[in-house]
């Protein structure tokens, strides 16, 4: 018996691509709509989790500029303004470098419908009567610097100040809804009397003396909560992740549907399926050549539709300002930043992605396979 | 040319592509890192304690701040018609 | 040579509805001949046929292809006996639809790797033989009978195989055709490949074309007419 020289791996493992490509081929229009329906379950998922990641990691970058701790006074389990003189006892805490009481909140401005961030920086550059906006309140209130900002305050009357100038847009995660203003406009504004304050920001130079400052915060003035920048980051990385998982629930519906079709495709092995494998081994092709060539069928519309989805999603999330996600995060909010982020593109995403499509099909298209493939060829000689 | 090679020729494509974007993160990266730090540093300077995400929901710019007695927006899952409001879980105990 | 000794094949042992469908044959199959195995229906011609090709293993008794004994080879070493030594027609044929009649004789092929262009050259070259080489990019489901079968043939020898085995060749063919099959067979016998076959077709089994002929009935040979 002649042995001729043993084939390499690729050499098998492109004849039996053809043979996959061939037998793919023949009902084309029906796998080309599976493996579009599969790209798009792909995409919708891989720009969930893109978005998501990157809003994370954005996130977490820029609240590492958050105060590292904020105490709010609470009245009856309301959140209440804290006297000024606290910011002189808190300072006097040990580890605490600085306290600086700030003044905050939020103002509805019923013709533009939109909530807006009043703030007072710690030092405002503009004199008073001055405003300082976000791009996002540009764009609602139709605001250029120079022009007039009327609002109505606490009294009834409406105050008239001036937009000093806009926020560079770059920021406008952070500074879109902003309105920054001078102490005594915020105060007349509201009608907040001197002495008291929207809460307290405090430094404290050591992260680690952070949770015994708060204790001790807690201990000596019962009726306030400090507020941790880890519990900040940590209440962000729960509104991200229920978002997402929101999302992904929505999803769920559309992936189950797209499962349930593709193991209908892929694991339903005909008749016609099942002597096919017969004749392979009946003319000479082993188990494991049939389970491989079943492999590639499954990885041939599986990896392209991953690959395409996942390319079509970073393109979708990190080209373009992500379109089809961003209502989700919008809700009924008509300011809304306009951002780019940092794309983030690991490892743990793309091996997640791939775990998650490419391998269930591909085992769903092999398994059902497993049995016709391991049965004795002379099956198919009985007619 | 041969079916085989054609579908490997896409898969090497679609991965040069990949590659593509992977290099174009890493490039973007770098480019925005700076206007990241400069967020930071805004957010640093000013104070904030949020993105301007949520702004919906008054209380919604700050859900790490907010009032607590803001209306049914202790769980996630209460009534609510402000859709963010909806999102925000139950602050950590 | 192959040689069966004390073949038997027995389906369903040990169940009620056990089945002996090779019974004690013994039989040499001599080297570049053509041998029939006659018989009627159920008489376990085709099971008989499956062993030869080492496409299923007896129940008992030994087989040698050769000098190798291949009753207790592994499975993946009597695959490669079986594609290395056999090629086969099916009595249906048994191509894969949607392919074209080239890709289906280049099938056999597959597993041993190797330059495609060689291959595609040498299963054309196969095609072009047996006349139906007009035919190559055609799919098989768009053949008629007599050009299936052709191609099944040509699929049998693409690689280059001793020993072809075919079970009821002729069974959906005119008698014009199945003289001119036999005419295929007589040349491949020239060529020194050993054909053995499985056929109720006195076209087949009265040929003056055939060397050896054995009767079948109930598993087992007989001697003369059955
Ligand atoms: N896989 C199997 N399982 C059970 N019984 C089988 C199997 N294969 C064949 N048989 C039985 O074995 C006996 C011999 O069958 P075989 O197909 O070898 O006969 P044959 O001579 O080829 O008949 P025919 O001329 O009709 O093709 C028959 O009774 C058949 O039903
Ligand atoms: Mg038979």
């Amino acid at each position: 018996m002649k042995r001729p020289r043993p084939p390499t791996w690729l050499e098998r493992q492109r004849y039996l691509l053809d043979f996959t490509l061939s037998s793919l081929g023949r009902r084309k229009g029906k796998n080309l709509a599976l493996a579009a329906l599969y790209t798009l379950v792909v995409f919708a998922l891989a720009s969930v989790l893109l978005y998501t990641q990157a809003l994370r990691s954005e996130a977490m970058r820029i609240l590492e500029g958050a105060p590292d701790l904020v105490v709010q006074r609470v009245v009856a389990g309301r959140h209440d303004l804290i006297p000024g003189d606290r910011v002189e006892r808190l300072s006097k805490i040990r580890g605490v470098q600085e306290a600086r009481g700030r003044l905050w909140g939020y103002y509805y401005d019923a013709s533009a419908r939109a909530n807006l961030t009043f703030l007072v920086p710690d030092r405002f550059w503009g004199k008073p009567g001055e405003v300082v906006i976000g791009e996002g309140v540009a764009r609602t209130r139709l605001a250029v610097p120079g022009e007039p900002f009327p609002v109505l305050a606490a009294d009834g009357e409406v105050v008239v100040l001036k937009v000093r100038e806009t926020i560079p847009s770059f920021s406008e995660l952070v500074s879109s809804d902003l309105v920054l203003l001078s102490e005594p406009d915020f105060r007349r504004l509201f009608g907040i009397p001197p002495g008291l304050f929207t809460d307290i920001a405090l430094t404290v130079p050591n992260g680690k003396e952070v949770s015994t400052v708060a204790a001790k915060i807690r201990g000596q003035m019962p009726d306030t909560r400090p507020i941790t920048r880890a519990e900040i980051t940590r209440t962000y990385e729960a509104i991200l992740d229920w978002r997402s998982g929101l999302v992904v629930l929505v999803l769920a519906a559309a992936l189950l549907s797209f499962g349930i079709v593709a193991w209908d495709k892929a694991s339903g092995l005909s008749a016609d399926e099942r002597r096919e494998i017969g004749v392979l081994k009946a003319i000479g092709w082993d188990t494991s050549e049939v389970l491989a060539m079943k492999v590639w069928e499954g990885a041939v519309i599986s990896l392209s539709a991953f690959l395409a989805g996942l390319l079509l999603a970073y393109f979708h999330v990190f080209v373009t300002p992500a379109p089809l996600l961003a209502p989700v995060l919008k809700g009924w909010s008509t300011i809304y930043p306009e951002f780019r982020l940092t794309p983030v593109l690991n490892p743990f995403i793309v091996s997640t992605l791939f775990l998650l499509t490419v391998v269930p099909y591909t085992v769903a298209t092999v398994v059902p396979a497993w049995r016709a493939a391991t049965t004795d060829p002379d099956e198919v000689m009985r007619s | 040319m041969r079916k085989s090679d054609r579908f490997l020729l896409f898969l090497a494509l679609m991965l040069a592509l990949l590659e593509v974007a992977r290099l174009h993160a890493l490039h973007r990266g770098r480019d925005r890192a700076e206007e990241v730090l400069a967020m930071t540093a805004m957010a640093r300077r000013l104070g904030l304690t949020d993105l301007s995400l949520f702004t919906d929901a008054r209380y919604a710019r700050h859900p790490s701040q907010a009032d607590r007695f803001a209306p049914f927006q202790d769980h996630p899952t209460s009534l609510e018609h402000f859709p963010s409001g909806s999102l925000v879980p139950p602050p950590a105990p | 040579m192959i040689r069966l000794q004390d073949v038997r094949r027995v389906f369903h042992q040990g169940r009620p509805d056990e089945l002996v469908a090779v019974d004690d044959v013994t039989l040499d199959i001599a080297d570049a001949r053509i041998t029939v195995l006659r018989g009627p229906s159920g008489s376990g011609k085709t099971s008989l046929l499956a062993l030869v090709g080492c496409m299923a293993r007896p129940t008992s008794g030994r087989i040698h292809v050769g000098d190798r004994e291949v009753t207790s080879l592994p499975e993946h070493f009597l695959t490669e006996v079986r594609r290395l030594t056999f090629g086969f027609v099916f009595q249906q044929f048994h191509l894969v639809r949607g392919l074209t009649a080239l890709e289906n004789v280049m099938l056999p092929a597959y597993p041993l790797g190797g330059s495609r262009k060689a291959l595609v050259a040498r299963a054309q070259a196969l095609l072009d033989r047996f006349g139906v080489g007009a035919r190559a990019h055609a799919r098989a489901d768009w053949l008629s009978g007599g050009e299936a079968q052709r191609v099944a043939i040509a699929r049998a020898l693409v690689n280059d195989p001793r020993v072809v085995v075919a079970d009821e060749p002729t069974a959906h063919l005119d008698s014009k055709l199945s003289a001119g099959f036999m005419d295929l067979v007589a040349a491949l016998r020239d060529e020194g490949r050993t054909v053995v076959m499985a056929s109720h077709d006195a076209i087949v089994y009265d040929s003056p074309l055939v060397d050896h002929v054995v009767s079948m009935r109930d598993g087992r040979i007989v001697r003369g007419e059955p």
